[in-house]
């Protein structure tokens, strides 16, 4: 991968009347790189992103991309590609006529726009769709032509507005490994908007966390997960245990667990996510042990959400994922009581 | 952060092809202010001034309250418009809920027939009144004997009226009871409420806004109509007849405004609270409910069958004497069929010229208005830039709704007629007539216009500019496509209702530009009332036939434009 700056966001603001949508944004995206902008609805991602293709103007800032100042240029002048949560496909025209809308327009011969239509769908995986309508597609199959017509012209950046929101879950799960595949093979600058971390972990190179109009984080998918910057990003991000903790004379203490934590005494919270609670394996001589009672199980399929007490932790429960075979094989019901390891190292406080 | 708040907001760079849509925008507004903003203005300045033209404020508002004449047609167009709301709304309530709510058959039949004093110009009822109930009626005895000495007058106009203004309501009050959610009724049943407390709270309370906006629209309707009054009126007057008296009549154009100014009031608090009231309406509707179906039950069927059986017979009854005296040979001593009135009204009073005018007004106003309608509706909905107009514009394309044609007409004469108006070549032309005829009826195509835009997808353009696609072909290619079945309904809007209109072309005709439904006034005022009847029953068989030719044309245009529908 190459590391030259592609897209280039400085000092971005956008206010709706007193409303501020988004406040001082920076953010340098790289060439090929695959981003995701992260956050709960209202967090102006959305915004940004629209900001980005020129749909929103924002109050100020500056946009950069290749190089060029294109923060003033309306949306005909800019160079990108967009695909919308709706699928936004002109319903009367033909799937052909859809893809080549932006080749026709640039006086490409029509032999050559047939050409490009019939490689593009062979791209998004609907090969001799060509003369159905739109109406006659699944949802998937639908995105899938606004996707072949937002890379039909070969824009330089590609951009998704939350375009797996209206698919069921399988069709999102499929289509989003499609668009990371088809854009690794492409190399287009991309950045997706979407709610759904899930999603945003599993295909993206880098995740925008934001929250009320500013960015929380920036980071790869792990260090997103594993390294939360902030309270917000370990909770969007994730399932975590929340616990109510204190420092002090350089101790962190919470139930009956002591850890050193640096900094000046005070009232923290730490971050512990159910994964780094482990049920085994746990050897004789290992630390941070502690012995709890099963008081809740959420059974999910192959695993299971089960909220555990301790006496180690006072009043507080947690919560930690157990393999149905490892609740099967220990005979663990609600009311048993079985030993946990803690992973200190894991726990973040804020 | 000061510093960054104190600089002005980035401002993108306009594309040409925005200017031109922003230039567009400039000549629609340009448009309407010319022939909808400036004659109205022309209205309130004579308000304010007396027939020399100097300004002397609300002396011609005092001189009005000071002549009993004048005060007395204000309170009996209060009170004749207060009684036909109180009325119709309840008959058009009953009517619309046997529509939407129970299993009766034929109901595409019933509603039919009611709508069908829409494509004749209100005055027919008023005409098959007086053959009804005139002097020479099939009914006159039996009117006599209710107590009612004549129908000229208030008792003819308020049936009249009522006749009229039915159809408006049925369909504001059809609308109204079709949304409605079947999982509230379902909720009261699981809880055992009895049929009346289901009514009193739900359905009343579902339809509240529907009730107050029909009410409103029915007021406005008969304060504002022109041509009932002024056939059984009599010697009753109403403000809608005085304005005509005075302008025409005493050419007293100051005290003429001073009633159009009177006139505009309820029908601007019909607007504003119509606004308010839709809004409120929407919001009650989410996209989760369920809609009612009714289920059969036959003796609440047979009667509310029984209730249309009654309404539709009264309508055909009121259509039928129309169209029965338009073919009497001499009403009332010899009833054999003849088309005497048909050649008399056609060609001996010229009402043939007039009846092709109208052809020609209609079609030019189906043409023209539809076009400028969705052409602007389109600007406003789905281009972008200069705010600060489309807010006008969106202002001025509201506001036909809440001025009465009388008064547009009469705006039109003050400002088209004025001696130094350069526009005012087009006076007393067809184009003039054409054009009041399309502001006249403007908001109600525009409405229609927004709803079916707005019913695509909102990405469309930021698509298309993505692509560096202009908006004209987007609009050109996708846009228009599927909006075409919008445009027939707005076209066959604007056709029937030029063909039917009176108030506003009353005022702006001349001899060679007369339009058949004036051509019914004139025989009326003549004593020709076979010939009126002959000429309205002429305009209703051509507007039929003109509301099929459309309906063929929606079923084409479907087939050929909306083929990609699953």
């Amino acid at each position: 991968m190459t590391h030259d700056i592609f897209l280039q966001l400085r000092h971005i603001r956008k206010e709706f009347g007193a409303f501020t949508a988004l406040q001082d944004i920076n953010l340098d995206i790289r060439k090929g790189e695959f981003v995701c902008f992260l956050g709960p609805s209202g967090c102006g991602k959305t915004t940004l992103l629209r900001i980005i293709a020129g749909l929103d103007v924002q109050t100020a800032g500056k946009v950069h991309q290749n190089g060029k100042d294109i923060s003033r240029l309306p949306p005909a002048l800019r160079d990108y590609g967009i695909v919308f949560q709706s699928y936004a496909l002109f319903p009367n025209l033909s799937v052909t006529d859809n893809v080549a809308y932006g080749l026709v327009n640039r006086k490409t011969p029509k032999a050559e726009a047939v050409k490009r239509v019939t490689e593009l769908l062979k791209l998004v995986g609907l090969p001799g769709s060509e003369n159905k309508y739109p109406s006659q597609l699944s949802g998937g199959q639908q995105q899938r032509i606004g996707l072949a017509r937002a890379l039909a012209t070969s824009p330089g950046l590609l951009l998704l507005d939350e375009p797996l929101s209206a698919l069921d879950a399988l069709e999102r799960v499929r289509l989003r490994q499609e668009i990371r595949a088809l854009q690794q093979t492409l190399g287009v600058t991309t950045i997706m908007v979407t709610h759904d971390q899930e999603e945003a972990l599993s295909v993206a190179d880098r995740i925008v966390v934001m929250n009320h109009g500013v960015i929380e984080q920036v980071g790869t998918p792990m260090e997103i997960y594993r390294e939360p910057a902030s309270p917000f990003v370990a909770d969007f991000v994730g399932k975590v245990n929340v616990l109510p903790a204190r420092v002090a004379n350089g101790v962190l203490r919470f139930g009956a667990f002591c850890l050193p934590e640096g900094g000046a005494d005070r009232e923290v919270k730490i971050y512990l996510r159910p994964e780094d609670v482990l049920a085994s394996p746990i050897a004789d001589a290992d630390e941070h042990v502690f012995d709890a009672t099963l008081e809740k199980i959420e059974f999910l399929g192959s695993f299971c959400h089960v909220r555990v007490g301790s006496p180690t932790l006072g009043a507080h429960k947690l919560t930690i994922y157990l393999s149905l075979n490892f609740l099967s094989e220990q005979a663990l019901q609600i009311g048993s009581t079985l030993k946990l390891k803690l992973l200190p190292e894991r726990i973040k406080v804020f | 952060m000061q510093a960054v708040i104190a600089r002005p907001a980035v401002k993108q760079q306009t594309h040409w092809v925005d200017y031109l849509g922003h230039l567009l925008l400039a000549l629609i507004a340009l448009v309407l202010l010319a022939f909808l903003a400036a004659p109205l203005l022309a209205i309130l300045q004579q308000a304010l001034q007396d027939k020399t033209g100097r300004l002397i404020w609300f002396d011609n508002f005092i001189a009005y309250a000071q002549t009993p004449a004048l005060l007395e047609s204000l309170w009996n167009s209060v009170w004749v418009s207060s009684l036909v709301t109180l009325i119709s709304v309840p008959l058009a309530f009953g009517f619309a809920y046997a529509l939407t709510r129970s299993c009766m058959q034929y109901k595409a039949l019933f509603r039919g027939i009611t709508l069908i004093p829409l494509l004749a110009p209100s005055l027919l009822s008023a005409i098959s009144l007086i053959y009804w109930f005139g002097n020479q009626g099939v009914l006159n005895s039996w009117m006599l004997s209710v107590g009612i000495e004549q129908i000229y007058g208030a008792p003819g106009i308020v049936l009249a009226e009522c006749f009229a203004v039915f159809p408006h309501a049925l369909m504001i009050l059809v609308t109204a009871l079709s949304l409605s959610d079947a999982r509230l009724y379902e909720a009261a049943d699981a809880m055992g409420t009895s049929a009346s407390r289901k009514f009193f709270t739900i359905t009343l309370p579902g339809a509240k806004y529907g009730l107050v906006s029909a009410a409103l629209v029915t007021f406005t309707l008969v304060i504002t109509d022109f041509g009932i009054p002024k056939v059984i009126g009599g010697n009753f007057n109403v403000l809608a007849t005085d304005i005509f008296k005075l302008v025409i009549g005493q050419q007293d154009f100051p005290k003429g405004a001073v009633v159009a100014i009177f006139l505009l009031l309820p029908a601007l608090l019909t607007f504003s609270v119509d606004g308010y009231v839709s809004k409120r309406q929407t919001a009650m509707l989410t996209a989760r409910s369920v809609p009612l179906r009714p289920k059969p039950s036959r003796a609440y069927d047979a009667v509310m069958t029984a209730y249309c059986c009654a309404v539709a017979f009264l309508v055909l009854a009121m259509l039928g004497m129309a169209v029965f005296a338009s073919f009497a040979s001499f009403w009332p001593y010899n009833l054999t069929p003849s088309l005497r009135h048909y050649t008399l009204g056609l060609v001996d009073a010229e009402g043939g010229a007039g009846f092709i005018n109208s052809l020609k007004m209609a079609a030019g106003t189906a043409f023209f208005g539809t076009a400028l309608v969705f052409c602007t509706a389109y600007l406003l909905e789905k281009t972008r830039g200069m705010d600060g107009l489309r807010g006008v514009l969106r202002m001025l394309v509201m506001l036909p709704m809440a001025v009465p044609g009388l008064v547009l007409g009469l705006g039109y004469i003050f400002f088209f007629n004025a001696p130094d108006n350069p526009l005012g070549g087009l006076y007393h032309t067809m184009t003039l007539l054409t054009v009041c005829t399309i502001v006249h009826f403007y908001t109600t195509g525009h409405l229609t216009a927004v709803t079916a835009l707005k019913s695509l997808d909102g990405e469309f353009e930021a698509v298309s500019a993505s692509l560096k696609v202009p908006f004209f072909k987007t609009f050109w290619r996708v846009t228009l496509p599927i909006c075409t079945p919008a445009l027939v309904d707005i076209a066959r809007y604007f056709f029937i209702n030029a063909m039917t209109t009176i108030s506003a072309v009353v005022f702006l005709y001349s001899p060679e530009t007369k339009v058949a439904s004036i051509a019914i006034l004139n025989l009326d005022e003549a004593g020709e009332m076979g010939a009126a009847a002959a000429m309205a029953v002429l305009i209703l068989i051509a507007s039929s036939i003109a509301t099929l030719l459309f309906m063929a044309l929606a079923w084409w245009v479907n087939r050929r434009t909306q083929a990609w529908k699953a």
